[in-house]
C-alpha cells in the first residue's frame, strides 16, 4: 500500500512512522519526519494552552536572525583575509562597500571556509543527539538546532575542523546530555563548547594569527599575516584610532570571531528576537547597562590618574565605555547567548541581575586579563551556574513580601491566616 | 584456593568496584585531581597509600583494643603520619623530582579520607589479616581510579605514557602530529580529572543500575 505512487511524500513518511512507533530507532525517524513537516499528532486529552510557537518554532526564529549574521561574517571573513595580505605586502586599502567588500571574491572564500564548520557543527552535534535519544529512548528535542548555528559563527575561521568535532561531542555530552539533554542543562551548551576549545586549544584561539584566514599556516613564511583584534590591540597599550574606526567597528569590518564582528547585525537580531518575543529584553537591556557601568568606572579610573600610561591596563581601561558594546563578542553574546531561556534566570527581577552582571563581568575580565581580553564566553558561563541561585533569592524575596503583607492582613481570623501562609510557602 | 576465603576475596574485590572509595563513596577526590596529570604520579601515589593503608590498617588493627576511644584519632594520626614520612623520605632518597611533582600531596596522604575512614570503619573492629586485606582492597580501588584517570590525562593532555612519546613529537611533527593532531591542554588543568573522574561514575553507574542514589 505504501508503494502506491499516487501517495504524496507526507502520507508516506506518515506510513512510515506508524510502522516504526516502538521500534527502537523510532525517535531518530520522528525527529527526521517533524523536522519536514508538523505532526500529525493531535491532543488526547483537553488542551488548555494553545500557541503556535513551540520549541521548533522558536529555534527557527533564532536561526531566521543569525542567517543575516551569518551571510555577513562569510563576506568579511573574505575581506578580512585579503586585507591582511595587503596590510603584510604594504598595500593601503581603503574600506568600499561595493568595491572590495560586497564582493564575490569574499564572499566565495568565506563561504568555502564557513559552510564546512557548520556542516561539522550539526553533523556532529545531531548524531549525538540522535545517539542519545535512540538510547534513551525519547525523542530528538530540537535544542541543537540554535547550538549548532552559533558554535560557527563564535570560532575563529582557521579553527581545524577535528577540534570543533571533539569539542561539540565533548560540549553536547558533558553540557547538556549528563543533565538531562534539551532543557535541563546548567551551562549555555554553545558556550561550553568555546570554552573547552579555548582552553584545550588556546594556540587556535587567541592571538593575533587566528582571526584572518591563513594566519597560522603562513606563520614564520615571508608572506606572513596577521590580524589583531581590537581588545588584542588595546591590551598592548596600542591606540586603534588609527586602525579602525567607530564605524567600521559598528558594523563589523574588523577581525574577530567568524560572527561576533557585527554589533549592528546584532542589534537588528536583537530587536527581531525582542519583537518576536523569543529572548527576554530585560537581560539585553540589564547587560547593556551593566558593561556600560563598568566601562565608566574604568574610564573613571583612567581619568583620576590612578592608572598611568605604563600601566598594563591602561589601553583597555581608557577605551571609550560605550565602545566596549562594539568591539568583541560582547554584542553577540548578550543578544544570543545571555538570553538563552534554559541556562538564564527565569524571573523578572532575576532577569535584570543575571544580564547586568553579565555585562559587569565581561568588561571586567576583557580589562583586566591582558593576555586574554576576551571575557564574554566566561561571564556568561559563570553567570549561567548562578542564575538558579539569583532566581532561588528573587522567589524567597517574593515569598517573604507577601507573607508580611498577610501579616498586616485583617480580614482572615489568625487560624485561617496562618493556614493560608503555610500554603504560601509551599 | 584455601589462602583467601570467600569473605576475604570480597574484601579485596569490592572496593575494586561496586565499593569503590572514589567514584562510589566519593573520598580522597583531592589528591585524585591534583596529581593525575601524569601517569607516573598517579602509580606511585597509587603504590603509596597502597603502603600506607595496607600497614596502617594492620598497625591500628593489632593496637585495637589498646587504644583508649577518647584518644583513637590522634592515635591513627600518629601511626598515618609515621607511615607517610617513611613514604616521603623513601620518594626524596631513590625518586627525588617525583617527589617533587608529587610535592605536598604525599603529606596529604595524612588527611586522605580513605585513610581514616578504613582505620575507623574496619581496623578498629577487626582483626589484623582481615584489616591488611580491606585495607590493600580500598587502597587498589583508589588507585585503579587514579591510574585510569591519569592514564587518560596524561595520553589525550601531553601524547606521553609514562614520559614516553607513544602519539609522536608534537615539536617535530612525527606519529599522530602529523596529520595535524594536538594536545589537548584542557586535560592537563585539574577540572579534567573532576571531568573524567565523572565520566567514570556516569559508565560505572549505567552499567550497574543498583548503584544509582535514590533521591
Amino acid at each position: 500500500m505504501s508503494r502506491d505512487k499516487r501517495l504524496t511524500f507526507k502520507k508516506r513518511l506518515h506510513i512510515i512512522k506508524h510502522k516504526m512507533r516502538g521500534k527502537k530507532m523510532a525517535p531518530a525517524f520522528n525527529a527526521f519526519h517533524t523536522f519536514l513537516f508538523s505532526p500529525d499528532e493531535t491532543t488526547h486529552n483537553g488542551s488548555h494552552v494553545r500557541g503556535a510557537d513551540d520549541l521548533k518554532r522558536t529555534m527557527n526564529t533564532v536561526i531566521m536572525s543569525l542567517i543575516p549574521i551569518l551571510v555577513f561574517s562569510m563576506f568579511n571573513t573574505g575581506y578580512q583575509h585579503f586585507a591582511a595580505i595587503d596590510a603584510a605586502a604594504g598595500v593601503s586599502r581603503e574600506l568600499s562597500l561595493f568595491g572590495n567588500f560586497f564582493t564575490g571574491e569574499n564572499f566565495w572564500l568565506g563561504l568555502k571556509l564557513i559552510l564546512p564548520i557548520v556542516i561539522v557543527s550539526y553533523g556532529v552535534g545531531l548524531l549525538i543527539e540522535f545517539i542519545f535519544a535512540v538510547i534513551k529512548g525519547h525523542e530528538v528535542e530540537e535544542g541543537y538546532l540554535v547550538t549548532g548555528m552559533l558554535v560557527p559563527l563564535i570560532v575563529p575561521v582557521d579553527t581545524p575542523l577535528w577540534m570543533l568535532a571533539v569539542a561539540v561531542v565533548f560540549g553536547v555530552v558533558i553540557g547538556k546530555e549528563v543533565f538531562g539533554g534539551t532543557g535541563m542543562n546548567i551551562l549555555n551548551p554553545a558556550l561550553t563548547i568555546r570554552a573547552f576549545l579555548f582552553f584545550a586549544y588556546p594556540t587556535w584561539m587567541s592571538g593575533d594569527k587566528v582571526w584572518v584566514h591563513q594566519g597560522m599556516e603562513r606563520t614564520g613564511t615571508p608572506d606572513a599575516i596577521s590580524g589583531e583584534t581590537i581588545l588584542g590591540y588595546l591590551a598592548q597599550n596600542n591606540s586603534i584610532d588609527e586602525v579602525y574606526s567607530v564605524s567600521d567597528m559598528f558594523f563589523g569590518f574588523i577581525p574577530g570571531s567568524i560572527g561576533e564582528t557585527s554589533a549592528f547585525l546584532c542589534l537588528l537580531g536583537g530587536l527581531f528576537l525582542v519583537f518576536s518575543k523569543i529572548a527576554s529584553w530585560r537581560i539585553m537591556v540589564s547587560a547593556v547597562i551593566g558593561a556600560l557601568a563598568m566601562g565608566l568606572i574604568f574610564n573613571g579610573v583612567a581619568d583620576a590618574g590612578i592608572i598611568t600610561e605604563s600601566s598594563n591596563f591602561y589601553g583597555l581601561m581608557s577605551f571609550d565605555f560605550w565602545k566596549h558594546l562594539i568591539v568583541g563578542g560582547l554584542a553577540f553574546g548578550i543578544v544570543f547567548m545571555a538570553t538563552d531561556p534554559v541556562t538564564g534566570s527565569q524571573t523578572n527581577k532575576g532577569k535584570w541581575i543575571y544580564g547586568f552582571l553579565i555585562g559587569f563581568i565581561s568588561v571586567m575580565i576583557r580589562v583586566f586579563n591582558p593576555a586574554y581580553p576576551e571575557g564574554v564566553f566566561l561571564a556568561i558561563l559563570l553567570m549561567n551556574v548562578f542564575a538558579p541561585t539569583i532566581d532561588h533569592y528573587v522567589i524567597r524575596g517574593n515569598v517573604r513580601r507577601r507573607m508580611k503583607r498577610m501579616k498586616h492582613a485583617r480580614i482572615y481570623t489568625p487560624a485561617a491566616a496562618k493556614e493560608e501562609l503555610k500554603a504560601e510557602t509551599v | 584456593m584455601a589462602l583467601l576465603s570467600k569473605k576475604d576475596t570480597n574484601l579485596i574485590l569490592d572496593p575494586l568496584a561496586d565499593n569503590n572509595p572514589i567514584t562510589i563513596q566519593v573520598l580522597g577526590i583531592c589528591s585524585a585531581l591534583a596529581i593525575t596529570a601524569e601517569l607516573k604520579a598517579s602509580v606511585v601515589m597509587a603504590l603509596s597509600v597502597i603502603f600506607v593503608l595496607g600497614v596502617g590498617n594492620v598497625v591500628i588493627s593489632f593496637m585495637r583494643n589498646m587504644i583508649p576511644n577518647k584518644i583513637r584519632i590522634i592515635v591513627q594520626l600518629i601511626v598515618v603520619a609515621t607511615l607517610v614520612i617513611i613514604v616521603d623520605q623513601v620518594l626524596k632518597a631513590f625518586a627525588y623530582e617525583l617527589s617533587k611533582t608529587l610535592s605536598v600531596f604525599v603529606g596529604l596522604i595524612i588527611t586522605n579520607c580513605i585513610i581514616m575512614g578504613r582505620f575507623e570503619a574496619f581496623a578498629l573492629g577487626n582483626g589484623p589479616w582481615k584489616a591488611f586485606l580491606d585495607g590493600i582492597g580500598n587502597a587498589l580501588g583508589y588507585g585503579v581510579i587514579l591510574i585510569i584517570v591519569g592514564f587518560f590525562r596524561e595520553l589525550l593532555g601531553s601524547g606521553t605514557l609514562f614520559g614516553f612519546k607513544v602519539l609522536g613529537d608534537p615539536v617535530t611533527k612525527t606519529g599522530l602530529y602529523a596529520t595535524g593532531y594536538e594536545n589537548n591542554g584542557f586535560m592537563i588543568i585539574p577540572p579534567a580529572a573532576l571531568i573524567v573522574v565523572g565520566i567514570i561514575i556516569w559508565l560505572q553507574r549505567s552499567k550497574n543500575r543498583a548503584l544509582i542514589e535514590e533521591n
